[in-house]
């Protein structure tokens, strides 16, 4: 794969804790990916309205307000609903362990909780996006 | 003195060090603090060959207070102990009041819900999934009215973390005293009101730049002649730490953001020395304890300072840097949590060693969830147990004269002092935030504290060194969803059942008075003793004012 890889960093909700997705996202642009950060305080149709318009292949949603059960399944609702196919979404932020299946199970790829390395954050998205372009 | 304190040091490494070295080499090529600046092996007193005692760290309660406020300090009376809550309902926040009033908390602190931080009601579209998360959630003064149900507020000191619309809140505050009995002229409390922060780190903003400096300047004005016993604004550095700054930025931010309110309120007419003596300051505590120490004693001596010679204050209140202190959040690890009771224990020394006049510690279980009432529990026992059984409290400024610390308090202030002069070269801390000059030096450091981690430069326990196969997970709080379902039929209700053409006028009073320069907190005040919601009241101002969008700095 020649292409660089699109990343979307969004911020869903009203939560303003943007440390962490401001650290991913430089990291993910360091390690060579295209990155577009959305800054904070984005709502579910705006920000798949941002992954259709840049074309993305991976979206990574932070959330650390505790409103990740609400949040993501609308979002991964538009995007069903859009017809965006082999997305990769992952999320990250303070996600108790226990809802991680409930996120999986509406599509959410991988649920990065705090703590978890860079590297392997980066190295999930590269083999995910390699088997979904392969598929 | 110093020379021959240099030379006796030379010898030293000569004959002693040298020797040591050499068969033991030390652990590491470089030393750093928790902010990643470079530390010596040893420091003497040439290293405070340019402090003069007197002038420089001078003694506790006068200028320039690097010894702290107070003459007696904790031998007067402990700091607060005031931990921050609120989650759900107003009725299940009104529980954990009254049971941390219970086991011996000083104070109040309310953490209100993020709809309710940028005025939104619960009902609104943009608050859906966050209602009651984070924080409790009000909508009007009726829930003001649940959540201080039977909670005396003549004899309660109350902090509210609240800035967009702080005078919303207080106006309500202002409402529910005065239902208990209570005048205006005795509640004591603190709005934190700092809206500069927000732009910067925390993003709880809601209006552009200057009408929100009028709104505060406003409060300022009304305080200080209806509210006397309030501080009017809790000047943050608390969050700017968290979004990843470092000690010094911490200080050099905060009280350029300190500046700006002065000046501010000076431009609208008022006096320094009417409203100065109500600001109070909101600083972090990490775990690096003698580099945090040195970042509060700083602190307090540039704001002295700035206080006198730049904008000439003559009451020594006014050039009191009084503080609140929350331990990290971001130091926090969701790995082996139980540990965290060891890191906040550190950083209550840190505050208390700092001076701190009110504390916050954080519970272990934080960066999982909202704290159980086991873990806030813990917390509240560990600012407990340093003051009553460590014995530090007993002594004023126990680490002043330390080599060490006081090395690292000039240089703090240095620092610190030198990021206040480039923002001035700017025009200021809004150009500096519109710019992103601000948020670009914060994330700067914070990438460069998570490469060092990720890089094992930085050992955390727990996570990338010492860990462990299987976690021991405490049980977690839990927010239900009804939460939101019956705060939404409640201001339904609520909506249908009061005097609406009340509310339209003080609304439309509201409207006029913000286009114009009159000073908005009576009609704000009006307003929510007809039961106004927070977002009506907010939706007017949004129409007048317009709304903020922020500059993404990447």
């Amino acid at each position: 794969m020649d292409a660089k890889i699109r990343v979307v960093i969004a911020k869903p909700g009203l939560d303003g804790h943007d440390r962490g997705a401001k650290v991913i996202a430089q990291a993910l642009r360091d390690a060579g990916m295209e990155v577009i950060y959305t800054g904070i305080r984005q709502t579910p149709a705006a920000i798949v309205n941002v992954v259709i318009q840049e074309d993305a292949q991976v979206l990574g949603l932070s959330i650390l307000s505790g409103a990740h059960n609400h949040l993501i399944p609308k979002v991964m609702e538009l995007l069903e609903v859009n017809g965006v196919k082999d997305l990769c979404v992952v999320a990250g932020g303070v996600i108790p362990d226990e809802d991680i299946p409930r996120l999986k199970k509406v599509g959410v790829k991988e649920v990065f909780t705090p703590g978890t390395s860079i590297k392997d954050v980066i190295n999930f998205i590269r083999n995910e996006v390699v088997h979904t372009s392969v598929a | 003195m110093s020379e021959k304190i240099n030379k006796a040091k030379k010898r030293w490494e000569d004959e002693t060090l040298k020797k040591t070295i050499e068969r033991f080499p030390e652990r590491a090529e470089k030393f750093v603090t928790g902010s990643s600046e470079p530390i010596e092996r040893l420091y003497t007193p040439a290293d405070l060959e340019q402090s003069d005692y007197v002038e420089e760290i001078g003694f506790p309660g006068e200028y320039p207070f690097t010894r702290g406020v107070q003459p007696t300090m904790y031998r007067g009376r402990f700091w607060t102990m005031r931990q921050y809550a609120g989650f759900g309902t107003a009725q299940e926040s009104n529980k954990r009041y009254k049971y941390l009033l219970s086991q011996g908390q000083t104070g109040l602190s309310v953490a209100f819900d993020l709809a309710t931080q940028i005025g939104y009601d619960s009902d609104h579209d943009m608050s859906y999934g966050e209602v009651g998360k984070v924080g409790v959630a009000i909508d009007s003064l009726a829930d003001m009215e649940t959540l201080f149900e039977g909670i005396p507020l003549d004899r309660v000191s109350t902090s509210m973390t609240i800035n967009a619309p702080a005078s919303v809140l207080l106006a309500m505050y202002i409402a529910v005293a005065e239902k208990q009995g209570v005048s205006m002229a005795k509640i004591s409390g603190t709005i934190q009101n700092d809206i500069l922060k927000e732009y910067i780190a925390r993003g709880t903003y809601i209006f552009p730049p200057k009408p929100s400096m009028r709104l505060i300047t406003d409060i300022f004005d009304f305080c200080t002649k209806h509210v006397p016993k309030w501080n009017t604004i809790s000047i943050s550095g608390y969050h700017i730490r968290e979004a990843g700054s470092t000690a010094a930025q911490e200080v050099g931010f905060t009280l350029a953001n300190g500046i700006a309110y002065v000046q501010a309120a000076v431009d609208a007419g008022l006096q320094v020395d009417e409203f100065a003596t109500r600001l109070s300051f909101f600083f972090n505590a990490h775990n690096d304890l003698l580099e945090e120490v040195a970042k509060f004693r700083a602190a307090r001596r540039l704001w002295a300072k700035i206080m006198k010679q730049r904008f000439s204050a003559r009451d020594p209140r006014s050039m009191m840097l009084r503080f609140h202190t929350q331990t990290g959040g971001s130091t926090l690890t969701a790995q082996q949590p139980q540990n965290n009771i060891v890191r906040v224990a550190i950083q209550t020394l840190a505050a208390v060693l700092g001076g701190t006049q009110s504390l916050h510690t954080n519970s272990y279980d934080e960066a999982l969830a909202l704290p159980s009432e086991d873990s806030v529990r813990i917390a509240l026992r560990t600012q407990q147990i340093v003051a009553h059984e460590s014995g530090v409290a007993e002594t004023i400024d126990p680490l002043g004269g330390s080599y060490y610390v006081e090395q690292k308090t000039n240089l703090i202030e240095q620092q610190a002092r030198e990021y206040i002069e480039k923002i001035d070269a700017m025009g200021g801390v809004v150009p500096a935030i519109e710019s992103g000059y601000i948020q670009k030096e914060i994330q700067k450091s914070s990438y460069q504290y998570i490469m060092e981690v990720e890089e094992k430069e930085r050992v955390i326990v727990g996570v990338n060194n010492f860990q462990a196969e299987k976690d021991n997970k405490p049980d977690l709080l839990k927010i239900d969803f009804t939460v939101q379902e019956e705060q939404i039929a409640r201001v339904k209700a609520l909506r249908a059942q009061r005097d609406q053409s009340a509310v339209d006028q003080a609304l439309q009073s509201l409207k006029t008075v913000a286009m114009g320069s009159d000073n908005i907190m009576p009609y704000i005040i009006d307003a929510v003793k007809v039961y106004a919601t927070l977002g009506e009241i907010c939706d007017v101002l949004r129409g007048e004012f317009g709304e903020y969008k922020e500059a993404v700095i990447l």
